[in-house]
């Protein structure tokens, strides 16, 4: 961590609840981090620790309910929804672990699909796509649904529609955690390149393993950041 | 944005051809009978109309309810012709009755009338003449047929100098008219013969004329109002004792009539094309349910709620269009057959109840797509995302 790269996500005694049958869960329970631009950060934690909710917030598909997230030095509850929705697609690219692609759309379809939301034209989304793919080595993959892919490729369209926007923060949800360990792999060399080529990537996952493979280490329990390593 | 957002729609729609097909079937049918009830409406008005003003707007029709003691003579029509604004006066006097020529027989419309009758009703003669003055003079017993009597008695319409009876009684055949092919004469139906005024009075045994037909010299109003004061004189100034009508008046009548028809059928479609479009919500709506994860990857690839809503509403209103245009492709279809069938009258659809049903459909897709995609673009993308169908 170099004193130059400045903080791009910070968050304060971040706290989520969530009424369950009218008992309280606190998913997240005062959590605070900082992560800089350029790093590679793992999040880890046991089941039911908040990650998923810590990474929906750093994504803004959520808002927390206490708490203070900036966001790029701006303050998350500035925005309105149509902006928050703006910023997932310029700055956001999720991964997430079911892969959620749309299987009604070819793997093209689906990594063109947020620079539709850019209102890019034609071209450039085309190139955007093709570069994409070309980064996953799915190019030849690029006319075949969902269904028609293993889940490893499946997971790499999902990066690269992750990727097709050239996002600031890549967030990924155990993107190895569907996957063998050869698949996984390879999956993790790819995010490892990425953070070579200067991406912020947030890695979210249960194995101490994956998690050593990230400069920094971010350690969940009970929705409380308990260790910063 | 808006080319995609099509793309998006048709692509949500021909994957689920068949629910497609069925949610549009409301506006096909909405459509089909909106445009084919008022096309059939206007198509029959126009026909009628032409009609009436083929047979001419000056004749003045009268039929009298009460004669008050003073009953209307053959003689009296010469008084009523004698205004300067009237050019003929013809009585006509119907009755029923058996028209036999060898063991062919028929029922016909008995048709007593004077010479006059001729021009004011606008005839046309194929064969041999009609009735002249001093036929109803010397009350002969002679006849002229209309066409389709003829072709009814004899198979033939060549017939002058033959005779028939009627009601038992000998007459000779003195013309044939021209086939009448119009409309009205279709609708009417059965077979007209016409005789001398006084052989069918004497037949009926009612002396007195009950009805006649007035052509104007010059203007139709004039020469109603000069009919009209001649008899309120004659009949003690009771404008109930008779009734008189003009063509024109007739086809104003004709034309409310129909124009509040195609009113009251255009809303009746209206209402199928209103259930329509309840079932287009009512897909939308499980549409809307089915896609919730689809809808919460989109926001989390950066959607905003205006794309989601956007992506909805078209989809929506494209199929309520493309219901629309099945809709008037079968119209068409219905119509050219109808056409076929009818032969006379052309029904065509206008250019007017197409926009309509473009426009009506085009609502009824926005306004029963709004609701299921507003439910669409407020989901919360978490909820949505965590959705398993
Ligand atoms: N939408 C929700 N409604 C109610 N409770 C929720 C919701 N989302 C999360 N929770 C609760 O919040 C807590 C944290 O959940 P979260 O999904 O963040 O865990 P996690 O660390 O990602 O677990 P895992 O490793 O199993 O994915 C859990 O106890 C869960 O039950
Ligand atoms: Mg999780």
């Amino acid at each position: 961590m170099t004193a130059a790269s400045k903080p791009i996500i910070t968050m304060q005694n971040i706290t989520k609840i969530y009424n369950i049958g009218g008992e309280e869960v606190r998913a997240l329970d005062g959590a605070s981090l900082t992560i800089h631009e350029g790093e590679f950060v793992s999040i880890i934690g046991p089941s039911g620790s908040g990650k998923s909710t810590m990474m929906n917030i750093i994504g803004c598909l959520d808002v927390a309910d206490e708490g203070e997230y900036m966001l790029d030095g701006q303050s998350i509850e500035q925005y309105s929804e149509e902006e928050l929705a703006r910023i997932r697609n310029k700055k956001i690219g999720f991964i997430f672990q079911s892969f959620n692609l749309l299987s009604r759309m070819t793997a093209m379809e689906n990594v063109e699909l947020p620079l539709i939301y850019q209102r890019l034209p034609v071209e450039a989304r085309k190139k955007k796509t093709n570069a994409a793919l070309e980064r996953v080595g799915l190019t030849d993959r690029g006319h075949h649904k969902p269904t028609e892919l293993s889940g490893g490729q499946q997971q790499r369209v999902a990066i690269a529609r992750a990727l097709a926007t050239e996002p600031a923060i890549l967030l990924a949800d155990e993107p190895t955690g569907n996957l063998d360990t050869k698949t996984g792999n390879d999956i993790m060399s790819l995010f490892h390149e990425l953070h070579a080529a200067g991406n912020t990537i947030v890695l979210i996952t249960h194995s101490e393993e994956v998690a050593n493979q990230a400069q920094c280490r971010i350690r969940i329990i009970d929705g409380r950041v308990t260790e910063v390593e | 944005m808006f080319a995609q957002s099509l793309k998006m729609a048709w692509s949500a729609i021909t994957s689920n051809k068949m629910r497609s097909f069925l949610t549009m079937l409301g506006i096909i049918i909405g459509v089909m009978s909106l445009v084919v009830l008022v096309s059939l409406v206007n198509g029959a008005t126009g026909a009628v109309t032409s009609e009436i003003g083929s047979l001419g707007n000056d004749m003045i029709s009268v039929t009298i309810r009460d004669d008050k003691g003073s009953p209307l003579r053959l003689e009296n029509l010469a008084e009523i012709a004698s205004d300067g604004a009237i050019a003929q006066v013809a009585p006509s006097g119907t009755m029923a009755a058996t028209a036999k020529n060898g063991y062919s027989d028929a029922s016909v419309s008995v048709n007593g009338t004077t010479a006059s009758y001729y021009e004011i009703q606008g005839l046309e003669l194929s064969y041999g003449r009609f009735i002249k003055t001093t036929d109803v003079d010397n009350s002969s017993y002679v006849v002229v047929l209309s066409y389709n009597a003829a072709d009814e008695l004899f198979g033939m319409d060549d017939i002058v100098g033959e005779s028939i009876s009627i009601n038992g009684r000998n007459f000779q055949v003195i013309g044939v008219l021209a086939e009448d092919t119009s409309m009205m004469s279709g609708m009417m139906g059965g077979l007209s013969v016409y005789v001398p005024f006084t052989v069918q009075s004497r037949m009926a045994g009612q002396p007195y004329i009950t009805s006649l037909s007035v052509a104007a010299a010059n203007d139709t109003d004039t020469a109603q109002t000069a009919v009209e004061n001649y008899l309120l004189k004659r009949f003690q100034q009771d404008e109930d004792a008779f009734t008189i009508s003009n063509m024109s008046s007739i086809s104003d009548a004709m034309g409310t009539i129909t124009s509040t028809l195609s009113l009251l059928l255009g809303g009746i479609a209206a209402i199928s094309l209103l259930v329509g479009g309840i079932g287009i919500m009512n897909i939308m709506l499980v549409s809307v349910t089915e896609r919730t994860k689809e809808i919460g990857i989109r926001k989390a690839i950066g959607a905003g709620r205006k794309s989601i809503m956007m992506q909805f509403l078209i989809e929506a209103l494209m199929v309520s269009l493309l219901g629309c245009i099945f809709g008037l492709l079968l119209s068409w279809g219905i119509l050219s057959l109808v056409t076929m069938i009818a032969g006379s009258i052309s029904f065509s659809m206008s250019l007017g109840v197409v926009g309509v049903a473009v426009g009506f459909s085009s609502c009824i897709g926005l306004i029963f797509g709004l609701y299921p995609a507003n439910k669409a673009a407020r989901k919360h993308p978490i909820e949505a995302l965590r959705y398993e169908g």
